[in-house]
């Protein structure tokens, strides 16, 4: 029950599923995290980063010629978010974006943290509503000080200045400094207590439909995503691990596979055998004349047949209480009864760009070149692999080719760095397609069973089930509260109707052997479920629905009315704008003009969607913005 | 998509054989098996990482390149094959007009996500709009086919190779 109330509270402040973990967690983390500043306390970045710039928080620096770099603290994986990004934090600094410099963020939670987890984590659709404030404040609090800056030199009221493209103004006489101009002297200003943040009205990069930064890199061949790392003296490596889970190396004959030119080495270790080669062509070649006898264990009698079975039984025990609203045996006593079960099967995320990690190892160093969702767990857990300290791992992040929660897992890095170790030099370890999809951390298989009655062409009962993996109870152990996996839940919580007995439960049931992880989206699960037992169950079909979709049976459902905005799913499909949240930034206008009346926001207090009701303007141009690892020097 | 000439009968496969090829008109030497695929010959001895690893056996398209302006998978491309043929990656398609046309059309429509199957897209495209022109529907279906999209931009696809057919501005 402690859940639900958690849920109704939420909808006050205009915040969904995801504050629920915040909440879950005490409420820690939003008060634990905090954004600094300054750059002194900086602690992994090495000098050269803040050296000669004007830093004045993790996410800014200006150099004396005026370049600015912008820290993305989220990764870019086809969801714009640079592009998002860099636009909040260019408006409260009112920088010049013909002088932006994107760079992936370093690992440090302390610093890039994702205030909804506390970890640097880009995953659960929240880019923008956790990092909105937080980049405003850093952009603006940068202004300040170029403001106080200008004004100290010529002897003027800060708030006679303004600011615009790069450049303080002193308003009567219309004398100029750029923000490259006045970076050393800003670097001594005092940062401000209270922030003044711009009103939305006077906005020029947020809520414009800008070009994204990252594409124009795209076209001809120019983006560097991890599997792109280059170093000279590389070798390059490919792996087998045993097609059954949890399978172990039995015995390896390798000499055919010694006899190919190019290959320079053969790794076997307890659970994988690596190729190492002068390219990829010769470590895959040698990977295909190894002949392994694996020695497969107890997972070799596991079938789909094992897995369904147990799923099912699961899933007719009692659950959880995850929430209930009014009396469901009362609901379900009066009215049509429909009964439904909805099986969701493994995925592999297959991301178009195969899992790979390059990896320098060396005696007392180790460093890392992949496109990652969670940095900073992947700095920590290949100085596990590699026995070192933490401070002693760098990692290069890179654009990802594509994400989808798969990214969310160190694996792959881990087991790059376990190579890593009988390697001399660097090694850039790419996973075969084939690889890559028997060695998923996969959606995981789910059962929701819905029991729901209808009178006089309304649902008055309605009991929901969800059984399956509690992913949260692995990969974020305190978010995994009193027997629920808030994430497996999510969709069947929240839903848009108003359904006067309403309980939903869940079941934990893991897989045997099989591991899981996290899909793209929110509610993954069971986004599909209760609009298509809602749909069936609707006595009459409004001619209307045409799609199956969930996105579109939510929308046009008239059996039961919407509750309030903040509990709503955006159904026009304006993926950066759903939620209560008062990320306008990303929220195009089209989508919010085309959506239905109920999805639209009014214009109160935070939650406001300010691209919806603001005039058109003229539309700043955006510039090829060149993105570089925070140690390009380095990596190039 | 298959290599059009045949392999060199007595060619021993493995061994290192000294190449030369014409890649985005610019003469590259290098040493290589003989059966070693193009892909790999441009990513990982000459550093042209703009092609890329999608599967390996020729099913994503992500690593499409042309051969004498024809689209071909060079993750299955023995490169002895291609020796004296005029080779044209992502990093040079620009200087085609119908490659210019597709980079400029897929930026105005903003059609890329994560991008990385963007490279063979584009490749594709530009073959499609150097022998056709103006391409329907069905001839956009058969030349693009071939081209996985993870992120699901095949709209954006379709509208921007008619967009660059048309030479209308977004």
């Amino acid at each position: 029950m402690t859940i639900a109330k958690d849920i109704a509270a939420e909808k006050t402040d205009g915040v969904s599923r995801r504050a629920l973990l915040t909440g879950g967690l005490a409420g820690g983390f939003l008060l634990a995290f905090h954004l600094p500043l300054r750059a002194g306390n900086e602690p992994v970045q090495p000098p050269d980063v803040t050296e000669g710039k004007f830093a004045p928080n993790a996410f800014i620096r200006i150099d004396p010629a005026g370049k600015t770099t912008l820290v993305m603290p989220q990764v870019e994986m086809g969801q714009g978010v640079y592009t998002a990004v860099a636009m909040i934090l260019a408006e409260e600094l009112d920088a010049d974006l013909a002088q932006v410099t994107l760079q992936h963020a370093p690992p440090n939670d302390k610093l890039y943290g994702n205030p909804t987890f506390g970890l640097q984590v880009t995953g659960n659709s929240n880019s923008i509503r956790a990092f909105w404030k937080p980049l405003r404040n850093a952009g603006a609090g940068a202004r300040t000080m170029l403001v106080q800056a200008a004004a100290q030199q010529w002897q003027v009221d800060p708030a006679s200045c303004r600011t615009s493209k790069g450049e303080v103004t002193h308003r009567e006489t219309g004398r100029k400094l750029s923000y490259g101009q006045l970076a050393i002297a800003a670097s001594s200003q005092t940062p401000p207590k209270d922030i003044a943040l711009k009103d939305p009205k006077d906005f020029v990069y947020v809520g414009q439909p800008l070009k994204r930064f990252d594409t124009p890199d795209k076209v001809n061949g120019k983006a560097v995503y991890g599997i792109d790392a280059m170093l000279p003296d590389m070798k390059f490596a490919t792996l087998a691990s045993c097609p059954v889970f949890g399978g172990k190396v039995g015995k390896v004959d390798d000499g055919a596979a010694k006899k190919i030119p190019g290959v320079r080495k053969i790794v076997v270790l307890d659970d994988l055998v690596a190729v190492v080669g002068d390219h990829m062509w010769a470590a895959k070649k040698g990977l295909e004349a190894l002949k392994i006898d694996w020695d497969e264990g107890p997972n070799a009698r596991i079938s789909s047949k094992d897995v369904w079975q147990d799923l099912r039984a699961a899933s007719e025990k009692d659950g959880v209480v995850a929430k209930s609203v009014g009396d469901i045996a009362k609901g379900l006593a009066s009215g049509d009864r429909l009964d439904a079960s909805y099986e969701l099967p493994f995925l592999a995320h297959a991301t178009m760009e195969p899992l790979n990690a390059t990896v320098h190892l060396k005696p007392d160093s180790c460093e890392i070149w992949t496109g990652t969702q969670i940095v900073s767990r992947v700095q920590a857990e290949a100085a596990k692999a590699a026995g070192l300290p933490v401070d002693k791992v760098v990692v290069n992040n890179h654009l990802l080719g594509g994400g989808f929660g798969r990214k969310l897992e160190p694996d792959m890095v881990v087991a790059a760095v376990r190579i890593a170790k009988q390697v001399d030099g660097p090694v850039k370890v790419v996973w075969t397609r084939e690889e890559d999809i028997q060695h998923d951390v996969y959606r995981p298989v789910y059962r929701d069973t819905i029991a729901a009655t209808l009178s006089d062409g309304k649902i008055v009962g309605w009991k929901y089930r969800v059984t399956g993996s509690a992913i949260l109870a692995r990969w974020l152990p305190p978010a995994f509260q009193k027997g629920i996996d808030i994430d497996a839940i999510d969709s069947a919580v929240d839903g848009p109707y108003d359904i006067p007995n309403f309980h939903v439960e869940y079941v934990r049931a893991e897989p045997p052997a099989v591991p899981t992880g996290f899909w793209r989206g929110v509610g993954p699960n069971n986004m599909f479920s209760p609009p298509n037992a809602s749909w069936t169950s609707w006595p009459a079909r409004p001619a209307r629905i045409r799609s199956p979709s969930a996105a579109a049976c939510w929308a046009k459902t008239r059996v039961c009315s919407p509750r309030s905005i903040t509990s709503q799913r955006n159904p026009a499909g304006a993926s950066n704008c759903r939620r209560g949240s008062d990320a306008a930034s990303a929220c195009s206008r089209r989508s919010a003009a085309s959506s239905p009346p109920w999805w639209r926001r009014k214009s109160t207090n935070k939650a406001k969607c300010i691209c919806a009701g603001s005039p058109p303007r003229s539309i700043p141009a955006s510039p090829s913005i060149p993105i570089r690892s925070w140690r390009s020097s380095k990596a190039a | 998509m298959s290599p059009t000439r045949p392999l060199p009968a007595a060619v021993e496969l493995e061994a290192l054989m000294a190449m030369m090829l014409t890649i985005n008109g610019e003469a590259k030497s290098f040493d290589a098996p003989a059966d070693m695929p193009l892909l790999w010959v441009l990513r990982d001895i000459l550093g042209m990482t703009g092609t890329k690893f999608g599967c390996g056996i020729a099913q994503c398209g992500a690593c499409t390149v042309h051969i004498d302006g024809k689209p071909v998978r060079s993750c299955v491309l023995p490169v002895s094959a291609v020796r004296d043929r005029a080779i044209t990656t992502i990093e040079g398609i620009g200087a085609s007009p119908a490659g210019a046309k597709a980079q400029k059309a897929w930026l105005d429509l903003e059609v890329i996500q994560c991008g990385y199957c963007q490279s063979g897209q584009i490749m594709s495209a530009a073959a499609l709009l150097a022998s056709t022109p103006s391409p329907d529907d069905s001839d956009i279906d058969a030349a693009m086919a071939g081209n996985i999209c993870r992120c699901g931009t095949y709209v954006r696809i379709r509208a921007a190779i008619k967009q660059a057919a048309s030479g209308k501005q977004s």
